[in-house]
């Protein structure tokens, strides 16, 4: 079965350029807009892995983050978060939130995937 | 690259957005010079257009939104505060990133660099040192050049209880170590609690992992590089040579367990004292745990693996080079023929063992069995030669058709070393020769369609073998401009080979292309269509009792799979029994066996067809064929058969079973015999027929013809 993966994103283009790529390497995606509409679109449906910007509007992929951490059914699921190289705080505050791991734009598709892989099969 | 564009469209229909929406805030800001929520807005927008036009390829665009967006994070934190020169800046900055997206390259755009001192000053003025060069983009580090030599790593991995809180599977990391080279994995169970004291959302285990691997070490911290904060890990260099020296591979344990910092050196020397094995030793004196000594045995053992596969790949070299000899192939022949008697009498010991039950007989018969499939196996095996021999002859062919085409071909050989018969590699040069001409003849196009086309332009020719069971597939592939299936279907109506409403399958389409007298190519070249068709191809294939499959996508390429026995000298038969005698059928062409009783015969009306599940199935009643007199049992069977993929039953009296049968050749007077291949002696000395069931249906079409002509 194929695994479900949120992606978060306030810009259009991103979410697009993603969906895309997980599509194609055989994924299923949700989107979602902000924090606020991620955690609305989780609510009951079974999620493989998150994939969250940092920076958006209402709330931010911090405050998503640690939502998810202090809900037992998203406890355990990998959350990547896409930062870009100036934010090497935010990144740390991230980690500390309970970010698995990270991508650092600009990435590619491939490049998504590979680390996609390292926490679902 | 259609996708790209798309995205890159949305990327700028997003950026306009953006930027209208880093006016208003501007503007707005003016007003309220310190609403919190406002400058949020404005760095987003800047964050958003930076991190996307990145991603996009808009890198002028990223370049410039970044160091605004520095600016902005600045603001956002109340270290620099909204003036009317900051927002005069940012909206000429605005209008900046607005031309940079109007023009398509961006070149001809200046006056960007004069907006960034500004913000470079503003920047600078409060001495933030955004620490940028330590945070280069870490995903890339794996960039570095990978090494070819063979390192082997020893990995320590402890990761912290509260991982699986992180989301992640320290499982699919290690997977993922397994996957860079040859892996040995310990798990550490002695930190698990006791039941009562377990929680289940903590990691207890720990693990040491000994990896050989021609990838280098950034290979490795990159699979750890989400972890690194979350675990113990070491990392260290057991073997950098690349070649394994005495010394590494006979390291001794107590050298292992030293550097690993397990024991120390005078621990060790204390227990040498003694005179048990050092592991044992260690144990018992209580400096280590069982579990630490069992990762070093894996590590020495681990160590050990990899010299002696490298010794014997020596070995095996050096064997090869000093110990083969030239044997004339008609002594294998006379030898292949004796094991055959022998599998044959033995057969016979066998049965009569049996039929005694003599305990000491029964177990003499079963040792003689035994000792006799491995001298067959391995006469059969001395038979067998590499492909690859044959393969790389066609390099030249490959490369002289090119030329005289004027297509760029590029020949790949894959499973060079599949071993097949000697006999069948001889017979499977022509076939091969033809096809491969086929393939770049009508296959693969001139460079310029190809190029036209999107593909590259020079083709791909692929040959591969395989073992698969009893059997070698070999498939020549080419990424040329595949068969469309209209094309040969009308070409078959035109000759008369289907009627025009016939309803074909693609694959019963492709099988006319191996139809006598049946070519495609508008014009004769000298490469292929020389009046020899596919139905010689297909002939020489059946008669190493092969098969030939064509599958081809319209525009992607052609793969045709020869299916072939590894040996001539024996085939997996299928027993059958009509009247007093015996017949064997390829037990390849057999899909199954099902019933025909005399009311079934009186349903058809005497038509020889039978219907399973609801499909029709034509037979030929092999007791008719073969004029045997006899009454027949009241329930025949039919054995169906798979003939060009064309369904076929064959009437017997009885199925026996499945039968491995060493093939006698008929002698000279029955050759000219059709529907009989050969034959093969029993276990109880009785000889069965081998069928040739490919000519019986031939046979019995061609008598159908004739009665209804």
């Amino acid at each position: 079965m194929a695994k479900t993966i949120l992606i978060v994103d306030d810009s259009a283009s991103m979410r697009q350029l993603v969906t895309f790529a997980l599509k194609d390497a055989g994924y299923d995606v949700i989107a979602a807009v902000d924090g606020k509409d991620a955690l609305g679109k989780l609510n009951g449906a079974k999620i493989d892995m998150v994939v969250t910007d940092l920076n958006m509007p209402n709330m931010d992929g911090i405050m998503l983050i640690k939502q998810l951490r202090s809900r037992p059914s998203s406890k355990f699921t990998p959350v990547v978060m896409l930062t870009t190289e100036s934010q090497e705080t935010k990144k740390q505050e991230g980690k500390l939130a309970g970010a698995s791991g990270w991508i650092v734009k600009p990435f590619t598709p491939e490049k998504l995937i590979e680390v996609i892989k390292k926490f679902v099969k | 690259m259609a996708d790209m564009d798309k995205h890159k469209e949305a990327y700028m229909e997003e950026a306009y957005e953006l930027l209208a929406e880093l006016e208003d805030a501007m503007l707005a800001l003016e007003e309220t010079p310190d609403d919190g929520e406002l400058i949020g807005r404005a760095f987003r927008a800047l964050h958003t257009i930076k991190g996307s036009g990145s991603m996009f390829g808009f890198d002028k665009i990223a370049a410039f939104a970044h160091e605004v967006e520095t600016v902005f994070d600045l603001v956002r934190n109340g270290k620099i505060p909204v003036t009317k020169q900051l927002i005069d800046l940012t909206l000429s900055a605005r209008d900046h990133i607005k031309r940079l997206l109007d023009s398509p390259d961006g070149d001809t755009v200046t006056g960007g660099e004069e907006i960034l001192i500004y913000f470079r000053k503003l920047a600078i003025q409060k001495e933030h040192k955004e620490n940028r060069d330590a945070v280069a983009p870490i995903i890339n580090e794996c960039a570095s050049k990978t090494e070819n030599k063979n390192i082997t790593f020893r990995i320590q991995f402890r990761p912290n209880p509260d991982i699986f809180t992180k989301g992640i599977d320290p499982v699919l990391l290690l997977d993922e170590l397994c996957t860079l080279g040859n892996c040995k994995i310990l798990a550490y169970t002695d930190a698990i609690p006791q039941l009562e004291d377990i929680d289940p959302e903590s990691c207890y285990t720990y693990w040491d992992i000994i990896i050989t691997t021609s990838k280098g070490m950034n290979a490795i911290k990159d699979v750890f590089i989400f972890v690194e904060d979350e675990c113990k890990l070491s990392i260290d260099v057991i073997d950098d040579t690349g070649k394994f020296d005495e010394e590494f591979g006979n390291k001794k344990i107590g050298e292992i367990l030293i550097e690993r910092g397990f024991i120390t050196q005078e621990n060790l020397r204390k227990v040498l004292g003694q005179q048990k094995r050092i592991g044992e030793m260690l144990v018992e004196a209580n400096v280590i745990e069982p579990q630490k000594l069992e990762a070093a045995l894996s590590e020495q053992q681990h160590l050990r693996e990899i010299k002696s596969i490298k010794e014997t790949k020596q070995s095996t070299q050096q064997a090869e080079a000093a110990s083969s000899i030239r044997v004339s192939s008609d002594k294998l022949d006379r030898l292949v023929d004796l094991v055959g008697e022998l599998v044959t009498v033995q057969a016979r010991l066998t049965q009569t063992a049996a039929s005694k039950s003599d305990a000491e007989l029964i177990l003499i018969a079963e040792e003689v069995e035994r000792l006799t499939e491995e001298l067959r196996d391995n006469t059969m095996s001395v038979r067998l030669v590499p492909i690859g021999a044959l393969f790389s002859k066609f390099k030249r062919l490959v490369r002289d058709l090119s030329a005289e085409t004027g297509k760029e071909v590029e020949m790949l050989i894959e499973g060079a070393e599949t071993e097949i018969d000697k006999t069948v590699i001889e017979r499977l040069n022509d076939p091969l020769v033809h096809l491969i001409r086929n393939s770049i003849d009508h296959g693969i196009e001139q460079p310029g369609k190809r190029s036209s086309l999107g593909k590259p332009a020079q083709g791909l020719l692929q040959l591969s073998a395989r073992h698969s069971g009893a059997y070698v597939l070999i498939e020549i592939v080419d990424d040329g401009a595949g068969i469309d299936p209209e094309v040969i279907r009308a070409k078959a109506v035109e000759k008369g080979m289907i009627a025009p409403a016939d309803d074909l399958t693609e694959k019963e389409i492709f099988s006319l292309i191996l139809a006598p007298g049946f070519s495609t190519a508008k014009t004769i070249t000298n490469v292929s269509g020389r009046g020899v068709g596919m139905d010689v191809v297909k002939r020489a294939i059946e008669n190493l009792r092969g098969s030939i499959d064509i599958t081809s996508r319209k525009g992607v390429g052609t793969t045709i799979t020869l299916q072939l026995p590894l040996t001539l000298a024996i085939i997996e038969g299928l027993l059958v029994k009509i009247g007093p005698d015996y017949y064997v059928m390829p037990l390849f062409s057999v899909e199954e066996c099902v019933e025909l009783t005399g009311d079934d015969i009186a349903r058809t009306h005497g038509r020889q067809i039978a219907n399973v599940r609801g499909k029709i199935v034509p037979y030929i009643s092999l007791r008719e064929q073969f004029s045997i007199n006899g009454g027949k049992p009241s329930i025949e069977q039919i054995v169906i058969t798979s003939i060009d993929g064309h369904r076929v039953g064959f009437v017997v009296d009885h199925v026996i079973g499945e039968h491995q049968t060493v093939i006698k050749s008929l002698g000279r007077f029955y050759k000219t015999i059709e529907g009989i291949s050969g034959a093969t002696i029993l276990g109880d000395g009785t000889v069965a027929l081998i069928l040739d069931v490919v000519k019986l249906v031939q046979t019995a079409e061609l008598e159908e013809v004739t009665t209804n002509a």
